[in-house]
């Protein structure tokens, strides 16, 4: 698609699914409010329709039959992608997902694969309230047969592993089923190029648990050693390089960042990797706080690394509903001054 | 067109398996537990019998007979109930998770609604010609996502027979006790054309599915099958809370094998008895003879 520049994540999701449906007949589109001239509640679907109407299926308000539809579409050959209009509603699809779509290939021996991906868009800062700005992907991680994904908004130069790339690969390759988490912040986010990530050393591992899928590590350039490992996905890795970045200017606290774009199956290398140098370890993410993402990151570390790991902190949601009033949200969910007062703490008063 | 003797060897082929099956499930050597269709042979030969090669079968937990009347190998399906890496799945499915050609059961209801209205769209969409047949039991009508599939089944005019065996009961609960109002009107308020059959006898079945079969796949659009029908087991194994009078009766006039047997002369009846008999005896013996297992 020679079309308008790809600038944000946004473009480079939209560019993904342009792709994915013009290269494989196969590949069809559902979900709610799709079509042209709307394209999706977050847009992520505009122009899809009208550019491939056969391929892009508007459906009813039927999250769970939907998704269900999908798994029997993936059964039998064809690639489906589901949009579930608010991450929070991935609770209709939990049963389609966990006892049908997740189980197939296993259940029936490796006869019978269901490559269904479902995105969705997650989290808050919007002022949608308590029933749209959940980030509930905790509840889908560790489910056997799934594979969850979340993209970070790097290498805009280079389509390796960028947020449209990562989909259109799934869309297109994937023999699983996979969960591919969005956020809403994130979608507005620059797609940050080489030259945006000038001071930093970005290192990419491609992980390929589930799906290949990029595992990055990022820390300033002729910085010191790191005396704390950052770990973050989606737009939380956002806020992390943020905070990162200030942490070392500012108050010249060194940290190194981790971002996996797979958070399902676990395969957490290159946080062990950093941990053994740091020795600290502080997980963000944007759900709340028990048996989450970093409770389960956490766990796998101090496995793994024994006493090599000093101290360990999780960083996220306050667990309650998430309110509308713009004050009362912020103070419900981590943000990058969080991060950088809960690294302080670590590094200075825990020695 | 089968004859009835054709018929009749099908219909016993799976009371058969099912009795050996029953029988031996108290030697310990079937992990688990499991449904037999008891009662519902006819459903499943009737309608099966008239598929093409690439039409696809989605079935749910009770779901042996539809396994076997879709040409599934009894040895194969013995040892997957003997959870042995013989079975049709490897023994990792069982009794309710069974995948053959395209032949898909599951055990969790309402779920297999949405495989089938899916595979009928894959099928339309690709031109396949395929046409899909579900089954499902009358229970299953309290699920919301059926609902949710009979609208989009509807809406997109989806190859897909639905066949719901409506034995009057779910477990233990009578549907007296869990369906309001009209069944098949549940199906029409969707506009699917809906036939109501009460009847045990293949004759009855068989060639009124024929018709079904052919509307879906000539107009590429859906019809649903109501055929109430008699549970004539337990809803697993030694389960059953009816009382024995109301089994006693169904046994006396909705067995479908007693039914078809009548239309048999005595040696001709004998000869399918014998050869099944020896069939399903050689396909448990050489099920139990491989590999694995619980016993
Ligand atoms: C979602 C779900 N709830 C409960 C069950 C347990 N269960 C298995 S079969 C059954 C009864 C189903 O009744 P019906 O649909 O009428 O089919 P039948 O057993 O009569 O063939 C129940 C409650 C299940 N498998 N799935
Ligand atoms: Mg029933």
């Amino acid at each position: 698609m020679n079309g308008p520049a790809i600038r944000t994540v946004l473009d480079s999701l939209n560019h993904g699914l342009y792709q994915s449906l013009a290269d494989d007949k196969r590949a069809v589109l559902l979900g709610e409010d799709l079509l042209d001239p709307y394209g999706g509640a977050f847009k992520v679907s505009r122009g899809l329709s009208s550019a491939f109407p056969d391929q892009v299926l508007t459906t009813p308000i039927s999250e769970a039959g939907v998704t269900g539809i999908a798994g029997g579409m993936a059964l039998r050959g064809l690639r489906p992608v589901v949009e579930i209009m608010f991450g929070d509603f991935i609770t209709l699809i939990s049963d389609q997902v966990i006892n049908h779509i997740a189980k197939f290939n296993d259940m029936y021996h490796g006869a019978a694969t269901a490559p269904v991906v479902i995105r969705t868009p997650m989290g808050g800062r919007r002022g949608y309230g308590p029933t749209h700005s959940q980030s509930l992907e905790k509840f889908f991680l560790g489910v056997p047969g799934l594979t969850v994904l979340a993209p970070f908004n790097l290498f805009g130069n280079s389509p390796l592993g960028s947020p449209g790339q990562l989909l259109k690969d799934v869309i297109l390759k994937a023999e699983v089923p996979v969960l591919f988490v969005e956020n809403k912040l994130q979608y507005l986010l620059p797609l940050l190029s080489k030259a945006n990530l000038d001071e930093y050393e970005v290192n990419t591992v491609w992980d390929d648990a589930g799906v290949p899928a990029p595992s990055y590590t990022l820390r300033l350039k002729s910085a010191p050693q790191a005396t704390l490992t950052l770990a973050a996905y989606g737009y939380m890795a956002h806020l992390a390089l943020g905070a990162m970045r200030k942490l070392a200017y500012e108050m010249e606290i060194f940290c190194e960042l981790l971002v996996p774009t797979q958070l399902a199956p676990f395969e957490l290398k290159e946080v062990f990797d950093s941990v053994r140098c740091t020795g600290r370890l502080l997980t963000v993410e944007e759900g709340t706080f028990s048996l989450g993402w970093g409770a389960e990151v956490v766990a796998r570390t101090a496995e793994e690394l024994g006493t090599n790991l000093k101290q360990a902190g999780r960083l996220a949601a306050r667990e309650g509903v998430i309110p509308v009033a713009p004050d009362l949200e912020l103070a419900s969910l981590p943000g990058d001054e969080d991060i950088i007062a809960r690294v302080r703490e670590m590094v200075f008063h825990h020695g | 067109m089968l004859d009835n003797k054709e018929l009749f060897r099908r219909l016993y082929q799976i009371r058969r398996f099912e009795t050996v099956l029953l029988e031996q499930f108290k030697s310990g050597i079937f992990p688990g537990t499991t449904h037999t269709s008891l009662g519902q042979e006819a459903n499943a030969v009737g309608v099966l019998a008239h598929l093409e090669p690439g039409d696809v079968v989605v079935s749910n937990h009770r779901c042996h007979g539809h396994f076997l009347a879709y040409g599934g190998d009894p040895q194969a399906l013995f040892a997957e109930l003997m959870g042995k890496p013989s079975g049709v799945c490897g023994g990792v499915g069982g009794s309710q998770h069974l995948h053959w050609r395209n032949f898909y059961s599951s055990g969790v209801q309402g779920g297999t609604v949405a495989m089938a209205a899916g595979m009928a769209l894959a099928e339309k969409r690709t031109q396949s010609g395929a046409i899909v047949v579900d089954f499902m039991g009358d229970g299953t009508l309290g699920e919301g996502i059926v609902y949710e599939c009979l609208n989009m089944i509807s809406l997109w005019q989806l190859p897909v027979l639905l066949v719901l065996e409506h034995n009057q009961i779910a477990q233990t609960t009578p549907s007296s006790l869990a369906i309001a109002g009209s069944v098949p009107k549940r199906f029409e308020a969707f506009e699917i054309p809906t036939t109501a059959l009460d009847s045990s006898d293949i004759l009855d079945i068989y060639p009124l599915a024929e018709t079904l079969i052919e509307q879906v796949r000539n107009e590429s659009a859906p019809r649903a099958l109501m055929i109430t029908t008699a549970r004539l087991g337990s809803h697993s194994k030694g389960d059953d809370t009816r009382a024995p009078g109301v089994l006693e009766s169904l046994w006396q006039s909705r067995d479908p094998i007693a039914i078809q047997a009548k239309r048999l002369a005595g040696a001709e009846h004998n000869q399918v008895i014998q050869d099944i008999d020896a069939k399903i005896q050689q396909a448990f013996e050489a099920a139990l003879a491989a590999e694995g297992g619980a016993g």
